[in-house]
């Protein structure tokens, strides 16, 4: 509620001075409209993700905006409901009138507003990571974070390329998790990989050890690889030791927060996932291009909201450059013509990677965005 | 063979007796009341937040346990005061719905008072696992074990051997009669969600180092420990020990034995079957309601 009220108290005084600035210059804001999951279960996604575009939205405005014009936010919180999110899809589009979309900080929420935003020919960047958003190619929507099918990949080679062939699958059997496991099992033979056992749990049990066991009795495995997010798997890595496993475990980019170092603690000794640079700026090598962009986003964020980033709140800084730039470049905020400029995103420097977007490839991201990270002493070691 | 059994067993133990802890805070209230607190899986949900944001601030944890205990009692007794009270003479389903709200609601301002991050809290005995026969159980589910056995033994004390406790017991069974020779009928409501909204927190407490806790851990504890206070019996505090036991037990053997996907499926058939036969749960007495 707190929230709401300053946000709410921000926005009066915003459209106000807008309003008086724009009789003077005479030049309509931009208007980006965004839906985030800032409450529910998906919050811990969705607040990051607002207050990075709210901080930008601030800086660019104070720098002087775009193009002399400024920027203007309208963000509605969800909920991670469905159905909020399509109803204020709904409202972005046709009472705030905004010229770009930014948000969907779940893949169920972006699918709610995909037809809306379809329908009512508005570019809209996705920060969610399922894979079905942008396969099919549809034609006004776009997305910033890497899919789950990219991270069984990077695992997958990781895995090949240490020689282990039979390994045990155990995921949340929800959302993430659910979509992860389906994306394993159908790229993992691509990489001779075996899935020799395959156990679920729900997102909230206080105990996995019955799943691992059965994992640990199963003839052959040669490590193990958690899909999920949230406390599951750090309670899965807890287990893990409790039992005395001694295969490499894996986990996937869901974890890659220092949060889940922090609850899982020493258990998370060794463990392998992968990650955007995001994560380890420091170890980048000197010439990598995302070092300098990184940088620079991790120490204006944790300066500013005195937390440790996540790689999501650079899915929404992303979302924002590549938008931005598309109306640089298209020298208006027409909607045809930013949508086929934020399909011409080529080489641009991001949190997640390099993005090259064609018509055919609405993400950009190539395997390369994700390195391959290990857990030594409670912190981040890059390994690839 | 008998070590993966055991470890099957240890895991149902430890899921079952964080249900079981979940579920005795439903018996007090009920049995005061006959109202069933669905608010019950926030008070868990205020001890182990409250305990792990004090403990992270640097406070020494025997005196954060005690603090929070004493912020969940206070929630308790405002809960009952501000909500429950002014609708006393409605009935008890109305009085059911405005326990979901207090729910929403004390989800919610956790929601802005804290963070929306998981917390923890260090293992009361270290982390260095029990071997038994090949099979290995954490320190700290034998804390749970411990409480949850104190936590009973405490209650049938106080139900059995103390005034105050026969008369809330009283109470429930006849309110008129009850207030008729002297109880103060008020008095017991209020101490009983006092004392449900402490247990809770103690709950919260145990549980925390094993399952993390964040602002919305409630609804899981709640929904297992309700599943598990009527598997039990409602109002029997050692039928909601036997039935948390029996669904977490049910639960591990069935991802061990059958499959990980069906094994919410099977805790719930099993306690769809017990109520089938014993409506009443394992432990209830047989209820006569006057037509």
């Amino acid at each position: 509620m707190r929230n709401l009220t300053r946000f709410g108290a921000a926005f009066v005084v915003a459209t106000s001075v807008y309003g008086a600035a724009g009789v003077a210059l005479a030049a309509d804001p931009i208007k980006i409209g965004s839906i985030l999951s800032v409450t529910g279960p998906a919050s811990f996604l969705g607040e990051p993700e607002k207050k990075t575009l709210e901080m930008y939205v601030e800086r660019i405005n104070k720098d002087g905006g775009v193009q002399g014009r400024k920027v203007e936010l309208v963000v509605y919180d969800d909920g991670g409901a469905g159905e909020k999110a399509t109803t204020f899809t709904k409202r972005l589009i046709e009472s705030d009138k905004v010229d770009i979309l930014i948000g969907g900080t779940t893949t169920g929420t972006t699918m709610a507003a995909v037809p809306l935003a379809e329908r009512g020919q508005t570019p809209f960047i996705s920060l969610a990571g399922g894979v079905n958003i942008v396969e099919p190619v549809k034609k006004w929507v776009f997305k910033t974070p890497h899919t789950d099918r990219m991270a069984a990949e990077k695992v997958f080679s990781d895995m090949k390329k240490k020689g282990l062939t039979k390994i045990a699958l155990i995921s949340e059997d929800a959302g993430f998790g659910k979509s992860g496991h389906d994306q394993s099992l159908a790229v993992a033979k691509n990489f001779g990989i075996e899935i020799v056992a395959d156990e679920v749990y729900s997102p909230k049990d206080p105990d996995v050890t019955a799943q691992l066991t059965k994992i640990k009795n199963a003839a052959g495995v040669q490590a193990v690889f958690n899909f999920g997010f949230g406390q599951g798997p750090a309670i899965v890595t807890k287990n893990f030791k409790q039992l005395g496993m001694s295969v490499p475990l894996y986990q996937s980019h869901g974890v890659a927060s220092k949060d889940y170092i922090k609850l899982a603690g020493d258990a998370s000794e060794g463990v392998r996932l992968p990650a955007s640079g995001l994560v380890v700026p420091d170890q980048l090598g000197a010439t990598d291009p995302q070092k300098p962009v990184v940088t620079a986003f991790k120490k204006d964020y944790e300066t500013a909201f005195k937390s440790d980033v996540s790689t999501f709140a650079g899915h929404a800084y992303d979302g924002l450059q590549i938008a931005l730039a598309a109306v640089l470049r298209a020298g208006s905020t027409d909607k045809a013509k930013v949508r086929d400029e934020i399909e011409k995103t080529s080489g641009y420097v991001g949190t997640g990677g390099l993005v090259s977007m064609s018509a055919t490839d609405h993400m950009g991201l190539s395997p390369s965005a994700f390195h391959m990270v290990e857990i030594r002493k409670g912190d981040w070691l890059l390994s690839d | 063979m008998f070590a993966a059994f055991l470890q099957y067993l240890f895991s149902g133990l430890t899921s079952g007796a964080i249900y079981a802890l979940a579920g005795l805070g439903f018996a007090i209230i009920y049995n005061s009341s006959h109202v069933i607190n669905f608010a019950q899986g926030e008070f868990i949900m205020i001890g182990g937040m409250a305990t792990a944001t004090m403990v992270a601030a640097g406070l020494p944890l025997p005196l954060a346990i005690a603090l929070s205990m004493l912020a969940s009692m206070m929630v308790g007794v405002a809960l009952e005061k501000f909500a429950i009270e002014p609708a006393r003479n409605s009935d008890v389903v109305t009085i059911i719905i405005i326990t979901i709200g207090a729910s929403i609601f004390l989800r919610g301002a956790a929601q802005i008072l804290w963070d929306k991050e998981f917390h923890s809290l260090p293992a009361f005995s270290g982390e260095t696992p029990i071997g038994v026969f090949g099979a290995t159980l954490m320190p700290q589910s034998l804390w749970v074990f411990g409480v949850s056995g104190a936590v009973i033994v405490a209650l049938w004390w106080f139900f059995n051997r103390t005034m105050f406790g026969k008369a809330m017991l009283g109470t429930s069974h006849n309110r008129l009669a009850a207030q008729l020779v002297g109880v103060g009928v008020k008095k017991v409501l209020l101490a009983s969600f006092a004392l449900s909204a402490l247990l809770g927190a103690v709950g919260g407490v145990v549980v925390t180092p094993i399952t993390f806790t964040n602002y919305e851990a409630g609804i899981m504890l709640g929904l297992k420990g309700f599943s598990a206070a009527v598997l039990g019996g409602l109002g029997n505090g050692g039928g909601a020990i036997v039935g948390g036991l029996i669904v977490g037990i049910a639960e591990a053997l069935a991802s061990g034995y059958l499959s990980s996907a069906y094994k919410d499926a099977i805790a719930f058939i099993i306690i769809l079957f017990v109520l089938f036969f014993m409506p009443n749960g394992l432990f209830g007495k047989r209820g006569t309601d006057r037509v």
